[in-house]
C-alpha cells in the first residue's frame, strides 16, 4: 500500500507538525483507504478479481483454494451489515482461510477502547488478520496504527470515510461494461454527505482517469466535496442524464441518517430518483450498492433491467475480496 | 528567602521596562533593589541573559477537582502550572458538584491554600449549568470568583444570557462564554470544512462559534456596563466581531488557547483523537486572523484551556473521544517558538497577553517589577532548544499531541508569594 506522508501537509504555511510523527500512512500491507492506494495496486487488485471473477462463473462444486490454509481472519462488524460480511466471508472460505465472525450490538462494547479491547485479545489468540466495519470515521485506521504489522487491517466500511473494496468492485464491473475508465463520465446521486461509498468511488475513479459528479441536493453535498475530491458537483441529476455513461445511485435512509435534510421521499424521489421517465433520457449503465429502496431511488424494472449492474456487483464482491486477500497474505 | 537573580533581562510592558544585564534581589517575598553589578549576600542564580516577566496567569485551566481527581487535582494543576511557569492561574467551573455554591468556592480556595501559585475561581453564570436559572452570583462573588461562565456549554437561550449581564454587571464581574450554537454542533468532532469533508467526521462549523459572539456582543450592548469575554476563540468570524465591538467601545474581550494559534484541523489526519479539541482547530485562515488578532490586540489574552483527561477517552476512535488537551507545560514554549522567535509578537506584547492582560480582565493586582513591590514573576529562555517529553509532565494526564515536539524557549523557574521555583535545565 503506497504510504502517503500527510505529515507534510502539516508543515504548510504555518501550521506544523508537533513531533513529526505521521501516523495516517497507513502500514503496508493493510486495506484502509482508496485515497492512499496507488494506482498501480488498484490495477492488480482489479485484474486479480477478474481472474477470480471467471473461476467463481464455473458451474458446480469448485476445489478451494490453498493459499490461506492456516490463516486466520477474523470479521468484526460493529456496524451490522448482510451482504458485505457475507461476501468477505465467502471469499476467506474460498482461500482457505480460517473464519470467525463477530458482531457486536452491544453500544458499548463498540466504542473505540473497547474495540481495542477485543481486537487485543483475538490477536493474542494469533488472528492474522482483521476485518473491521465500524461505524465511526478512522476505526480501521486506528487499530492498524496499533497493531504489530505482521497482523492486517482491512477496513469494511468505516462511518462516512471509506469503503475500499465496495469501490474496487465497483470499478471492476465498470471496467467489464466499459472498458478503459480514462475521460468516461461517471455520476454518483443520491447522499454523498453520508456515503462512504461515494468518498471510495470519488477517489478511486478519479485515479483511473474517469470524470466524476456528485449529484444531490444542496443539504447532502459536504462543505468543498468538490475541491476536496477533484470532481464536479450539482443538484440537478437532470444535467447529467445525458452525458453520463455510468450512474451510481446511493441509498437514501430519511428515517436515521438524511432526517432533517430534504422534506420527504416523495420529493426525493421526484428530484433524484432514477424514474422510468429518466431512465428513458440516459444511455447509462446503473448502478447500486444495495440495499435498493425500490420505488425511490430505482424502480425494480431498472434495477434488474438491461442497463443495471447490480447483480453483477454482487457477484463481484466475492472475488474483489479474494483479490484483496491474496494480496494481503502474498 | 534572600535571592539574588544576576545578569537577567526584565521585561515589564505596564512600566515600558525592557532592559538586559541587569540583577534583582528578592528579600522575604520582595523586590529589594534592581540594578546592575549588584553585591549581595543573597543566595545568588546566575540566569545567563534569561528574560524575567511580570508573573504569568493563565485564565483559563481545567483542574477537575472536585469530581475528577484521576485526571487532575487541584495540588498537581497547580504544581504542573508552576513548573509551566506560571504563578497564577483561574479555574473553571465544570467540575462535579460545579462551582455553583460558595461551598465549593471555599473548597477549592483551602485545597489551593499555601501553593506558590495562586488560584482565580470561576463559578457557574447558570445554577448547575444547566442554561435556564441565575446561579446565585452575589454568593459567588461574595466568596471570592473573579468570574462567571458556564464554560462547556454556551448559554442557550437569549433570555437566560440577557438576565446574566444585567444580575453580573452589579458585581462587575467578567462574563466569560464558551461560544458554540449547540443546535449545530451535535454528535460534532472537528471542524467541519476540507478535513471533515474528506474524512466523514461530523463537523463543527466555524458560524456555530461566530453567531454566539454575535449574539452575546448584541446584548451586551443593550445590557450595557457589562464585561463580556469570549472564551477560547477560534474562527476568523469571531476576531473580527471582537474587534469591531471594541472599536465602538465595548468592554468585549477575548483569549485565544496556543493549540490554536500553532494547529490546524490537519493535525487530525496525523494526531487522531489528541488533535479533538472544543472549539476545534480551524484552517489555516483562522490561525492566520488569530495572529493579526493577537498582534493589534484584539486579543486580550493568551490561555491555555488545559483540559486533562485520562488515556482511555483519548485512546479511542473519534466520535466517543474526549475533548481537549493538557496545556500548562507547553504554553509558554510555544508561545515563544511560534509568537516570539517568529517575530510575530514582541516579547513585550506577549508579556502583556500572557501576564497583565489576564490580570486586569479578572480584576485582580497588578504585579510590576519595581523596588519594593511583591515579587511575581516568570523566568524563562526564549533562546534554549530542547525537546518536550512525557517525563516532563507534571500534570495527572498525558493528552497533549506536543510530546516530542521541538521546542525553542524554556521556562526556567517562577517567584511568587515568597517562594521561588526553578526547573532543571
Ligand atoms: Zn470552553
Amino acid at each position: 500500500m503506497a504510504s502517503t506522508n500527510t505529515a507534510s501537509k502539516l508543515t504548510q504555511r504555518e501550521a506544523f507538525s508537533p513531533n513529526g510523527k505521521s501516523v495516517s500512512s497507513p502500514k503496508r500491507w493493510d486495506l484502509i483507504t482508496i485515497e492512499h492506494l496507488s494506482t498501480d495496486i488498484i490495477l492488480h487488485l482489479l485484474e486479480r478479481s477478474d481472474y477470480y471473477v471467471e473461476f467463481l462463473q464455473g458451474a458446480g462444486p469448485f476445489q478451494k483454494w490453498k493459499l490461506l490454509e492456516g490463516r486466520t481472519i477474523a470479521n468484526l462488524f460493529f456496524e451490522p451489515s448482510t451482504r458485505t460480511r457475507t461476501s468477505f466471508e465467502l471469499a476467506e472460505r474460498r482461500l482457505g482461510a480460517d473464519v470467525t465472525t463477530l458482531t457486536p450490538a452491544v453500544s458499548s462494547l463498540t466504542k473505540g477502547e473497547s474495540v481495542l479491547d477485543t481486537v487485543h485479545v483475538l490477536e493474542s489468540m494469533k488472528v492474522d488478520a482483521f476485518v473491521v466495519r465500524h461505524a465511526v470515521a478512522g476505526v480501521p485506521q486506528f487499530l492498524s496504527e496499533r497493531l504489530p504489522s505482521h497482523v492486517h487491517v482491512i477496513n469494511a466500511g468505516d462511518g462516512v470515510h471509506e469503503h475500499p473494496t465496495q469501490a474496487l468492485l465497483d470499478a471492476a464491473e465498470l471496467r467489464s461494461a466499459l472498458g478503459n475508465l480514462s475521460g468516461k463520465q461517471i455520476a454518483i446521486v443520491g447522499d454523498i454527505l453520508h456515503s462512504r461509498v461515494a468518498r471510495s468511488n470519488a477517489w478511486l475513479l478519479k485515479k483511473l482517469g474517469a470524470t466524476v459528479t456528485f449529484v444531490a441536493p444542496e443539504t447532502l453535498l459536504p462543505r468543498g466535496a468538490a475541491s476536496v475530491f477533484g470532481v464536479e458537483a450539482t443538484n440537478r441529476l437532470d444535467d447529467v442524464l445525458g452525458m453520463a455513461d455510468a450512474i451510481m445511485m446511493l441509498r437514501i435512509q430519511l428515517e436515521r441518517q438524511a432526517r432533517g435534510f430534504f422534506p420527504n421521499l416523495e420529493e426525493y424521489r421526484e428530484q433524484y430518483g432514477m424514474t422510468p421517465e429518466r431512465m428513458a433520457r440516459s444511455n447509462a449503465y446503473i448502478m447500486h450498492p444495495g440495499p435498493i429502496n425500490h420505488g425511490t431511488e430505482l424502480e425494480m424494472e431498472s434495477a434488474y433491467g438491461a442497463r443495471s449492474l447490480v447483480l453483477q456487483q454482487v457477484k463481484r464482491g466475492v472475488a474483489v475480496r479474494m483479490a484483496v486477500m491474496e494480496w494481503i497474505f502474498n | 528567602m534572600h535571592l539574588l537573580l544576576r545578569n537577567i533581562h526584565i521585561v515589564d510592558p505596564s512600566i515600558s521596562l525592557d532592559e538586559t544585564g541587569i540583577d534583582l534581589e528578592i528579600k522575604g517575598g520582595i523586590i529589594a533593589r534592581i540594578g546592575r553589578g549588584l553585591e549581595s549576600d543573597a543566595l545568588v542564580r546566575d540566569l545567563g541573559g534569561a528574560v524575567v516577566a511580570p508573573g504569568f496567569f493563565d485564565m483559563h485551566v481545567h483542574l477537575r477537582e472536585p469530581g475528577q481527581e484521576n485526571k487532575e487535582t487541584i495540588a498537581s494543576g497547580l504544581e504542573a502550572a508552576m513548573a509551566g511557569g506560571f504563578t497564577g492561574v483561574c479555574c473553571m467551573p465544570n467540575t462535579a458538584p460545579p462551582i455553583s455554591d460558595p461551598y465549593v468556592v471555599s473548597y477549592i480556595k483551602e485545597k489551593a491554600a499555601g501553593h506558590l501559585v495562586e488560584l482565580a475561581i470561576c463559578g457557574t453564570m447558570t445554577k448547575a449549568r444547566q442554561g435556564e436559572e441565575l446561579a446565585p452570583i452575589a454568593s459567588l462573588a461574595n466568596a471570592g470568583v473573579r468570574m462567571i461562565s458556564d464554560d462547556g456549554s454556551a448559554v442557550k437561550s437569549a433570555e437566560v444570557m440577557r438576565r446574566v449581564f444585567e444580575y453580573a454587571k452589579m458585581f462587575d464581574l467578567l462574563v466569560t462564554q464558551h461560544c458554540e450554537e449547540h443546535s449545530m454542533t451535535a454528535g460534532a468532532a472537528i471542524n467541519e470544512g476540507r478535513v471533515s469533508t474528506k474524512l466523514g467526521i461530523p463537523g463543527w462549523p466555524s458560524v456555530a462559534e461566530e453567531i454566539i459572539i454575535a449574539r452575546d456582543i448584541l446584548l451586551a450592548e443593550y445590557v450595557g456596563g457589562v464585561r463580556y469575554h469570549a472564551a477560547h476563540v477560534s474562527t476568523k468570524g469571531g476576531v473580527r466581531m471582537v474587534r469591531e465591538a471594541k472599536a465602538r467601545g465595548l468592554a468585549v474581550s477575548c483569549e485565544v488557547t496556543p493549540h490554536h494559534f500553532t494547529l490546524t484541523d490537519e493535525a487530525v489526519e496525523t494526531h487522531g483523537t489528541m488533535a479533538k479539541m472544543c472549539p476545534p482547530l480551524r484552517t489555516q485562515e483562522d490561525v492566520d486572523a488569530i495572529m493579526e488578532g493577537l498582534r493589534d490586540g484584539t486579543i486580550d489574552a493568551i490561555a491555555t484551556d488545559h483540559a486533562p483527561h485520562a488515556l482511555h477517552e483519548k485512546e479511542t476512535d473519534i466520535v466517543s473521544a474526549a475533548f481537549g488537551i493538557i496545556g500548562l507545560e507547553t504554553a509558554i514554549p510555544l508561545g515563544l517558538s511560534f509568537l516570539v522567535k517568529k517575530g510575530r509578537l514582541s516579547l513585550s506584547q506577549y508579556i502583556e497577553r500572557s501576564s497583565l492582560a489576564p490580570r486586569r480582565l479578572l480584576g485582580l493586582p497588578s504585579v510590576a517589577i519595581k523596588q519594593g513591590e511583591r515579587a511575581n514573576l516568570t523566568i524563562f529562555d526564549p533562546e534554549k532548544k530542547w525537546r518536550f517529553e512525557s517525563k516532563d509532565i507534571r500534570s495527572k494526564s498525558h493528552n497533549t499531541p506536543f510530546i516530542g515536539t521541538e521546542f525553542t524557549g524554556k521556562v526556567v523557574g517562577v517567584v511568587a508569594k515568597g517562594n521561588a521555583y526553578f526547573n532543571e535545565s
